[in-house]
């Protein structure tokens, strides 16, 4: 695959933009010599043409949910609303400046206090903010929050986050960005955190723990009101990461099982594109006792009017340049209005059955290594499928069918993992075709194993040296290479 | 629900199959209690009409085409050509996921590595990752970058910086522990740099700078110790200008949304990082690098994913996953859309219409411009009148000028100063009609 | 390739191999297979000195990364250079050239708490 800097093509942009109409300032003369650029800036000209052809064919070589069965397992790949695309695109959004000043800004502010009151009726907290852009950044904001509280209270001793061993990275690595340290909790032979285990590691050293509800195997914790009771009575605080909400929008809310703490992700739960890795967004919802902790600026209605508001001193200060992100926050907003409450309750409904149905048919085939009413997601293992077949293999010989693999090797707690997760917005015919692919996929294991050990075999590229990779990493194009 | 594909017959098709007598049935491995407590929302379905005119409503509430944004402050209205937006659009892109399985993720990965190949071209450095959150973020976890490997617990921050960088790079240093040390802007509006600040990991500036300034890197590696110098550039400027890497800087930030991307009432941003490739191991974020295949064709592939979350986890460089590739992918498409030249032909044209207006507002009685220094397409003008209420008059006539919180009483007078931003868009004819608003109550 | 009977092994699949005062150290065929085609080592610096259990560096593979600990108390006196550009010979010859550090003994009584190789090689059921 070529990119724009070996690409043979040269071109040019005149006619983009008009003549100067001010005298022309020579840069040397403006910034004095000195400063003026002397480095070359090697990014090739090339015409609009050549620039359509290069990113259309680099589009082919790609696939979306647009494309095809996307079962990621906890990352909700669900349809994608052009609607929002229009909306997001609106100039009246997209054309405004962060710094244009509340009374120039009274729609956004009132698309954004709005889509603040319905993600607090969902997660049952009296207060949401909108600066987290991703879910990683809700995390590290909501352990901003619960570092301040403990300082403000003078319980600085509390420096232990428990989290279970089924934890996604990125809940151990933001606690530990906010200078937490960590400790994980073994889960029982259920899959569920080990409840006793929990009880024997608190203690006036716990600032908290971080659950996801339901966890990464798609099972909901049964004991979670005794949980998040027993880390209260502790003095700790409970924060629930809301990657998994698709499971039971419309059905629960964790303010009642005893969050402190809630982020959403929007680019999964509420239908915001995923952009290929971003952006995202990652607002959090606080309990009454974080409230006044949240960054600034806050969006509150004063005098009938919006504005935005930065006299809050007990606020933790700002994670995000400006609002968190708006063009994102319009999608879901857009999303959540076509739902309504019924809609939440259809999400969710057709989410678990679907994951529930997959399970149910995959598991006369692959080992399934809880077997029980799951959520939205299931975990397969790909062990036992034949000897020396991987879950890799599985997964590389899904793309051939045309399906993108599910999450392979995560959580890190069963051997060979496969997470699927359907999404409600695939139908009974769709899941009825993986099933199908997914026991062709077996078969081929046991009667002609290479078919899957050199899978892919359909797509412009074939199975890419991760070794090589990552030994002298190549980041950049090299320009100094011999042709 | 039309987003929903399974009909009433599948549904029932599916109970059966799963042995569950009803949809209330999947739930029940919640606790009562806790469902029990669901109170809805209160929200009736909107049909997609509806949300269309309240969205328009809405939109039709922010004052975009009546204001013209002379406003910068790290958010700038550059031109976006029109491919770039039906690139960036097709759906393969924006509705493809983090390219975990590079054999499907081709276009991503390639998009990441020309985005990685045009920042290290604009800044001058060595490796850069695949996005991060935005500037104020970046510039933050280049702090906590610096720390990680200095460990002296203390950071030197210029006051140059935008307050919105400044607060973010506090809140992140406050977490981990680092203690921040001000350096101070001089009057000829660039930071006062000490000599041999052997105690800090860091020193952190910014150019162009608040003071619209371009700040002197020359020098500055060599007067620090082994501190590191991290600078967060515009990218626009590093069109013209000497590039941080040329001149000693070990990591450079900087906000991408004026590659093209819109202002979007602030959000998504486009996080800018690069560095020396021997803090590679110590970087945050994704990074795509080069490859082959088994029948050795060139492709590309996440690598040195051992540094991030999914494998490190709470000894990961960053908690970052999702980033903001999306914005990457439309900043790259706008690089080669403009091309090297076209870029210069932006910066250029942002150059001459900053310097024109800036030269006719300081023949206005009352104004005049306190910085010597050299600026690229934002400056600083201290008023007679109070700063708010010049900026008030403009907006009254349709203008937004920026109130920059500089706290310089001795440099910008009694009235402190206004801050305006011009960039390629911006006309004469506009220029021509801000002139006089500002004259009109001198 | 086995597990040499003249070398002493910890749980943490290190093996160790005695010479006076000093111990070479590096990782068992076991861990190099399990952690697939190394990538990178990072190295303790010579000098550092250790106790039993201390972190002494880590082995990265594609999409894994491995803690060596120091199977000993003592000062890291000697590092292997050469697999800053060649890694992979921790995979290739992880008993010999892919040796990772040398350690001056601060308690020799210390080598009585490693295990045989036949424990080891049990040990992995």
């Amino acid at each position: 695959m070529n990119t724009i800097f070996n690409c043979r093509c040269r071109g040019h942009q005149e006619g983009l933009f008009p003549l100067l109409d001010v005298p022309e300032r020579e840069p040397g003369t403006v910034l004095g010599d000195a400063l003026l650029r002397t480095v070359p800036l090697r990014i090739p000209n090339l015409s609009e043409p050549d620039v359509v052809r290069h990113y259309t064919k680099l589009s082919k070589w790609n696939h979306g949910v647009d494309d095809g069965f996307y079962p990621l397992g906890s990352c909700t790949m669900k349809y994608n609303p052009k609607l929002g695309e229009d909306l997001a695109g609106l100039p009246g959004f997209a054309g405004l400046h962060p710094l244009a000043g509340d009374s120039a800004s009274q729609g956004a502010l009132a698309l954004l206090f709005e889509l603040t009151s319905l993600l607090q009726g969902i997660a049952g907290l009296p207060r949401v903010s909108l600066q987290p852009v991703a879910g990683a950044h809700g995390e590290l904001t909501g352990m901003f929050l619960m570092k301040r509280y403990f300082e403000e209270r003078g319980e600085t001793g509390r420096r232990r986050i428990l989290l279970p061993d089924s934890a996604h990275g990125t809940n151990p690595a933001s606690a530990a960005l906010a200078g937490f340290s960590v400790e994980s909790i073994p889960s029982t032979d259920r899959g569920t955190i080990d409840r006793a285990a929990v009880r024997a590691a608190l203690d006036e050293t716990v600032a908290g723990i971080m659950l996801t509800v339901p966890n990464t195997l798609g099972l909901f914790e049964p004991d979670i009101l005794e949980i998040t009771d027993a880390v209260h009575s502790a003095g700790g605080l409970c924060y629930f990461d809301g990657a998994n909400l698709n499971s039971y929008l419309g059905r629960a809310r964790p303010g009642d099982m005893g969050a402190d703490v809630f982020h959403f992700n929007l680019h999964k739960t509420m239908s915001t594109p995923h952009g290929g890795g971003g952006p995202g967004a990652g607002p959090i919802a606080v309990s009454e006792t974080l409230c006044e902790l949240l960054p600034v600026p806050w969006i509150e209605r004063i005098d009938g009017r919006l504005c935005l508001t930065w006299d809050h001193p007990r606020s933790i200060g700002s994670v995000h340049s400006f609002y968190g992100n708006v063009l994102v926050a319009v999608r879901a907003l857009a999303y959540l209005l076509q739902l309504g409450d019924n809609g939440l309750r259809a999400v969710s409904e057709n989410a678990v059955l679907n994951a529930n149905y997959l399970q149910e048919r995959l598991k006369a085939t692959y080992e399934l290594p809880h077997d029980t009413l799951c959520k939205h997601e299931f975990v397969l293992s790909g062990r036992g499928l034949a000897e020396g077949v991987s879950t890799l293999d599985i997964a590389k010989r899904l793309i051939d069918y045309g399906i993108h693999p599910p999450t392979i090797y995560f959580p890190l707690i069963v051997r060979e993992a496969l997470m699927i997760e359907p999404t409600e917005t695939e139908g009974k015919a769709e899941l009825d075709r993986f099933v199908d692919v997914m026991e062709r996929i077996a078969a081929e294991a046991r009667e002609t194993p290479d078919v899957l050990h050199h899978a892919p075999h359909t797509t412009p590229i074939g199975r890419l040296d991760q070794t090589r990779a990552a030994r002298d990493p190549v980041l950049t194009y090299p320009f100094d290479e011999a042709e | 629900m039309r987003y929903i594909p399974n009909t009433d017959a599948d549904r029932r098709e599916m109970l059966a199959a799963i042995g569950r007598p009803s949809l209330d049935a999947l739930f029940e491995d919640i606790p009562q209690t806790v469902r029990d407590r669901y109170v809805p929302l209160g929200l009736r379905a909107h049909s997609e009409v509806d949300v269309v005119r309240l969205f328009a409503e809405w939109a039709n509430q922010n004052a975009v085409t009546e204001l013209v944004p002379f406003v910068g402050g790290g958010i700038y209205d550059h031109y976006t050509p029109a491919v770039v937006k039906h690139l960036a659009g097709r759906s393969e892109f924006y509705t493809a996921y983090t390219p975990y399985q590079p054999e499907i993720s081709q276009g991503t990965l390639t998009a990441m590595f020309e985005f990685q190949t045009i920042v290290c071209e604009l800044t001058g450095m060595e490796i850069a990752n695949a996005s991060m959150y935005d500037g104020a973020t970046a510039t933050a976890e280049a702090a906590l970058m610096a720390e990680r490997i200095r460990g002296r617990g203390r950071i030197a921050v210029s006051k140059g910086l935008f307050q919105h960088v400044r607060r973010v790079v506090d809140t992140y240093c406050w977490a981990a522990g680092i203690e921040r040390v001000d350096l101070p802007i001089g009057e000829d509006g660039r930071t006062v740099v000490p000599q041999n600040e052997a105690d800090v990991s860091a020193v952190i500036l910014q150019t162009p700078n608040a003071a619209g300034v371009v700040e002197t890197l020359r020098g500055v590696k060599e007067a620090i110790g082994d501190a590191l110098l991290i600078v967060s550039a515009d990218p626009v400027s590093l069109a013209v200008l000497e590039p941080p890497g040329a001149l000693g800087a070990d990591v450079v930030t900087g906000e991408g949304q004026a590659l093209g991307l819109p202002m979007g009432f602030g959000g998504p941003l486009l996080g800018l990082f690069a560095t020396r490739r021997q803090y590679l191991r110590q970087m945050p974020g994704r990074v795509a690098g080069r490859t082959v295949d088994v029948n050795d064709a060139t492709g590309y592939t996440m690598a040195a994913q051992t540094r991030e979350q999914h494998i490190r986890r709470e000894r990961a460089t960053s908690n970052i996953c999702t980033n903001s590739a999306l914005c990457a992918l439309m900043a790259t498409m706008y690089a080669a859309t403009l091309g090297a030249d076209g870029l210069r032909t932006v910066a250029k044209q942002c150059l001459a219409k900053a310097h024109d207006l800036a030269d006719r507002i300081a023949e206005l009685p009352g104004f005049s411009l306190p910085f010597e220094s050299a600026f690229f397409n934002e400056f600083v003008v201290s008023t007679s009148e109070p700063a708010a209420a010049v900026a008030a008059r403009a907006r009254k006539a349709g203008f937004l000028i920026g109130v920059p919180d500089l706290n310089m009483p001795h440099v910008l007078g009694a009235g402190g100063g206004v801050r305006i931003a011009v960039t390629e868009k911006r006309t004469k004819p506009e220029m021509d009609r801000l002139i006089a608003v500002l004259e009109g109550a001198a | 390739m086995g597990y040499p009977a003249e070398y002493r092994y910890t749980k943490e699949h290190e093996w160790v191999q005695i010479d006076g005062g000093r111990v070479r150290i590096g990782i068992t065929d076991h861990a190099q297979k399990e952690l697939g085609d190394v990538v990178f080592v990072e190295l303790p610096a010579v000098g550092t000195k250790v106790s039993v259990g201390d972190n002494l560096g880590t082995v990265e593979s594609v999409k894994a990364v491995s803690d060596i600990y120091a199977p000993v108390s003592g000062t890291v006196v000697e590092i292997n250079d050469d697999l800053e550009s060649a890694p992979e010979t921790i995979n290739t010859a992880p008993y010999t050239d892919g040796w990772i550090a040398v350690v001056e003994l601060a308690d020799p009584s210390e080598l009585d708490g490693l295990l045989d190789a036949a424990t080891y090689e049990t040990s992995l059921g």
